[in-house]
């Protein structure tokens, strides 16, 4: 090879505008299985009822060279119409959602409430020994408040995967 | 047409048909006049609108997978796509092999299925598969058409699809309630596809940098792929133009044989594992390499930190996720072929490049003296026919005709490779990128279709041609005279010849035990059946084998043990070339080889 290759891997978050045809997500997924690549999180839906187009965001990691592979084969899949890598390309602007489910009492249960405000996650649902907590934000602020709440007491989470959108006037 | 048909087709310009009749209507509007096929429960629909039609003419294979590479062959032998129609179920998943090879190799075919009805989809129905599941990874796009008013919109793209930017499979899955139900007909001129824009103009700033960087080159080397038959033969055309233009030389991958004449000094000969001693020592000392239409496959480059570490790479390719996929290139040229090599051409000429003679000089001296080395020589025999000496015999006596050459999997495909001259392109179909042992028969079927004069002959393996052998049936009922040549050594020869190098002789299952008695199977098909058993008989067989005017299995025999060679031992670099297992400076595999295919 000519260059020495950067080999350090580093998560990237790529959008995919497509058609909204049939098995159009199985494309994108099955190409990410089949050549070996690595999916941390997947967002899919519809955005253009008219124009039937669904974004799809997909958080990855990989080389530099795996990323460009990866930019590549989903521009060749057929019913894609566009191809953005946020973390490279264009700055971008990325949330996530969690529900994060709490059960304890006493301090814990004081603790998990104190944290919570500190990362203004809302409560969407009580009871005298748990809390579901509502939590937005980039996926690392997520993972640190997941964190947080496994000593006190975390019994479940649900998490939507990332949003992304550019930042400035500019359409995707 | 009835006269209120009429009417409403001036009116609207819309034909009512059924999905069937159109399936018939969209062939002959894209020029299709040979379809190969399989019937079934699934399909039959489209069968009966089969039944009286003119100037689309129907083959029938003996198995789906044979319809398939028929298809390929006619495909790659012309230049147009190749039509498949089967089946549901079983249809469909014998279909995925043929898939799988045409999609590796970038062969453009339209693959039509039949499906169970659309009210069943999802029940487990008889002779149910997820056809569009199964072939997603296998086709460069498929469908399943739910709606009749889709169906001749669909076609049309599936035609455009497989035949436009990097060629490939694609398959359109037809249920079997649309293939009853009338809908709206349109032509293929009223498709206009929403996504699809395959990029086919080079960027000029990427032509001139590629034509500095060869004008400065003291060591430089052509090395072309399959790519420049895909573009057609104004590409090849060009080629031979800018190679002649450069004076540089030429090599090429299995792929891409004939695209330039093997019969030109300036061509090396085919590189990679079982390349030339001097194609793949001026890929590995090269100080500029221009490949074109090539992949970097792991066939071609050998040890991938090892391959070609000195030189500037320029590499043009249709297909964007080629550049830089395996091999980090400096000029990356994403166009169709021709288009680009006509574009390095004209640049060439307007900006009055000159290469660098003297240091061209004495890099045409250094290959000169690799090619001293006769790397595809061998040790002839008077008692026995060497598989070599069969090929540049079958060579040298149909030179003279348009031969167009098919073959199995193994090492007579290798043989075949290195000895036999292609002087142009579309006449050599082999299985490089799946590497499908059965592929060369049924092809050879489909090239003869295309070619009904033509001389058209499978180098086959007696073990390969026992997969698709069944097709010979195919030869008969439509009186395509193919020439099964078969390289008889009762081994999987290329298995053995890797049990040989790296599984301690151990010859685990590669003896081809109970063969059949191939002359006497020639006849049960009715075909001509001729066995050569002695270099002295070979030159009449194949005189015989060439002059008659119908199928032959010509049962070759030759010696059991002979292996490949040159080869690149797996895990091994260019340079590191091994030329015979006669010396015994033979190199042991390494561990890390061993781990490679
Ligand atoms: C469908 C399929 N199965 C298995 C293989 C693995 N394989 C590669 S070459 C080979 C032996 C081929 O034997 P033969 O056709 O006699 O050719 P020879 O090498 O003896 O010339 C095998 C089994 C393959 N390429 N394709
Ligand atoms: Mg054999």
């Amino acid at each position: 090879m000519n260059t020495i290759a950067d080999k350090r891997t580093r998560r990237h978050t790529i959008a995919v505008l497509v058609d909204n045809e049939a098995g159009v997500l199985a494309r994108v997924v099955g190409l990410f299985s089949g050549r070996g690549y690595n999916i941390e999180s997947l967002t899919v839906a519809e955005v253009d009822a008219t124009a039937h187009t669904s974004r799809i965001t997909v958080v990855t990691s990989g080389t530099p060279d795996v990323i460009e592979q990866i930019e590549a084969q989903l521009r060749r899949l057929v019913p894609v119409h566009r191809v953005v890598n946020w973390t490279t390309d264009k700055p971008g602007v990325e949330r996530e959602m969690a529900l994060v489910k709490v059960a304890g009492q006493g301090d814990k249960r004081v603790e998990a409430m104190r944290i919570s405000q500190v990362f203004r996650a809302r409560v969407v649902d009580t009871t005298h020994t748990s809390f579901v907590f509502e939590i937005t934000g980039g996926p690392d602020k997520v993972d640190n408040f997941i964190d947080l709440m496994r000593p006190l007491g975390l019994v479940d989470v649900s998490r939507t995967g990332v949003a992304a959108i550019s930042r400035g006037p500019e359409a995707m | 047409m009835d006269k209120d048909g009429m009417m409403n087709r001036l009116a609207e310009d819309v034909v009512t048909l059924s999905g069937a009749e159109m399936v018939i209507r969209a062939l002959k509007d894209q020029g299709v006049a040979h379809i190969f096929g399989y019937p079934g429960g699934a399909v039959l629909p489209i069968y009966d609108a089969l039944f009286a039609v003119e100037g689309l003419t129907h083959v029938l294979c003996r198995h789906e997978q044979g319809a398939v590479h028929a298809a390929e062959g006619y495909a790659r032998s012309t230049g147009k796509p190749g039509v498949v129609l089967v089946t549901s179920g079983p249809g469909a998943t014998n279909a995925v092999t043929g898939l799988t090879d045409a999609l590796m190799d970038s062969i453009p075919l339209v693959v039509l299925t039949g499906q169970v009805a659309t009210h069943l989809i999802g029940n487990d129905a008889f002779q149910e598969c997820d056809t569009v599941g199964i072939t997603r990874p296998c086709t460069k796009h498929n469908w399943l058409v739910k709606d009749v008013n889709d169906l001749s919109r669909v076609l049309h793209e599936a035609f455009q699809i497989a035949t436009t930017g990097r060629p490939g499979p694609v398959v359109v899955d037809i249920p079997k309630d649309i293939q009853f139900k009338k809908g709206a007909y349109v032509g293929p001129e009223s498709v206009s596809h929403r996504t699809y824009r395959p990029k086919t103009e080079p960027e000029l700033g990427s032509i001139v940098r590629a034509i500095e960087l060869m004008a400065a080159a003291e060591r430089p080397v052509f090395y072309t792929g399959g790519g420049i038959i895909n573009a057609g033969p104004e590409a090849s055309r060009l080629l031979r133009e800018l190679v002649r233009t450069t004076g540089f030389p030429i090599t090429s991958t299995l792929m891409g044989l004939g695209a330039y004449p093997a019969s030109d000094p300036q061509w090396l000969g085919m590189l990679g594992m079982h390349g030339t001693y001097e194609a793949n020592l001026a890929m590995h000392d090269c100080d500029v390499m221009i490949c074109l239409g090539a992949r970097f496959d792991d066939r071609v480059t050998g040890k991938i930190d090892a391959f070609s570490p000195n030189s500037k790479k320029i590499h043009l390719d249709i297909d964007a996720a080629q550049i830089n996929k395996n091999v980090r290139v400096d000029v990356p040229i994403v166009a169709d072929a021709a288009k680009a090599l006509k574009e390095m051409l004209h640049f060439w000429k307007t900006q009055r490049r000159k290469v660098n003679a003297p240091a061209l000089k004495d890099w045409w001296k250094q290959i000169e003296e690799w090619r001293g080395k006769k790397s595809l020589s061998y040790r002839q025999s008077n008692s026995v026919i060497k598989p070599q000496y069969a090929i540049d015999r079958l060579y040298e006596l149909t030179r003279d005709r348009e031969v167009f050459i098919t073959t199995e999997v193994g090492q007579h495909q290798m043989w075949a490779a290195q000895r036999f001259k292609f002087e142009g392109p579309n006449h050599w179909m082999t299985s490089g990128g799946l590497g499908t042992m059965g592929y060369g028969l049924p092809a050879s079927i489909g090239v003869q279709v295309a070619h009904p004069d033509a001389l058209v002959i499978d180098i086959a393996g007696e073990a390969s041609v026992q997969m698709t052998m069944q097709e010979m049936s195919t030869a008969m009922q439509y009186g395509l005279p193919v020439k099964i040549f078969i390289l008889n050594n009762q081994y999987m020869g290329m298995v053995r010849q890797w049990q040989q190098l790296l599984h301690g002789g151990r010859y685990s299952h590669s003896y081809s035990e109970a063969l059949p008695d191939f002359v006497k199977m020639a006849e049960a098909f009715g075909c001509v059946g001729l066995r050569a058993e002695k270099p002295g008989e070979l030159d009449d067989k194949i005189r015989e084998m060439i002059d008659v005017k119908r199928p032959v299995l010509f049962d070759c025999r030759v010696d059991p043990k002979e292996n490949c060679y040159p080869m690149i031992y797996s895990g091994a670099a260019h340079n590191e070339m091994v030329l015979s297992d006669a010396g015994d400076e033979t190199p042991e595999v390494t561990e890390e080889g061993k781990m490679l295919v």
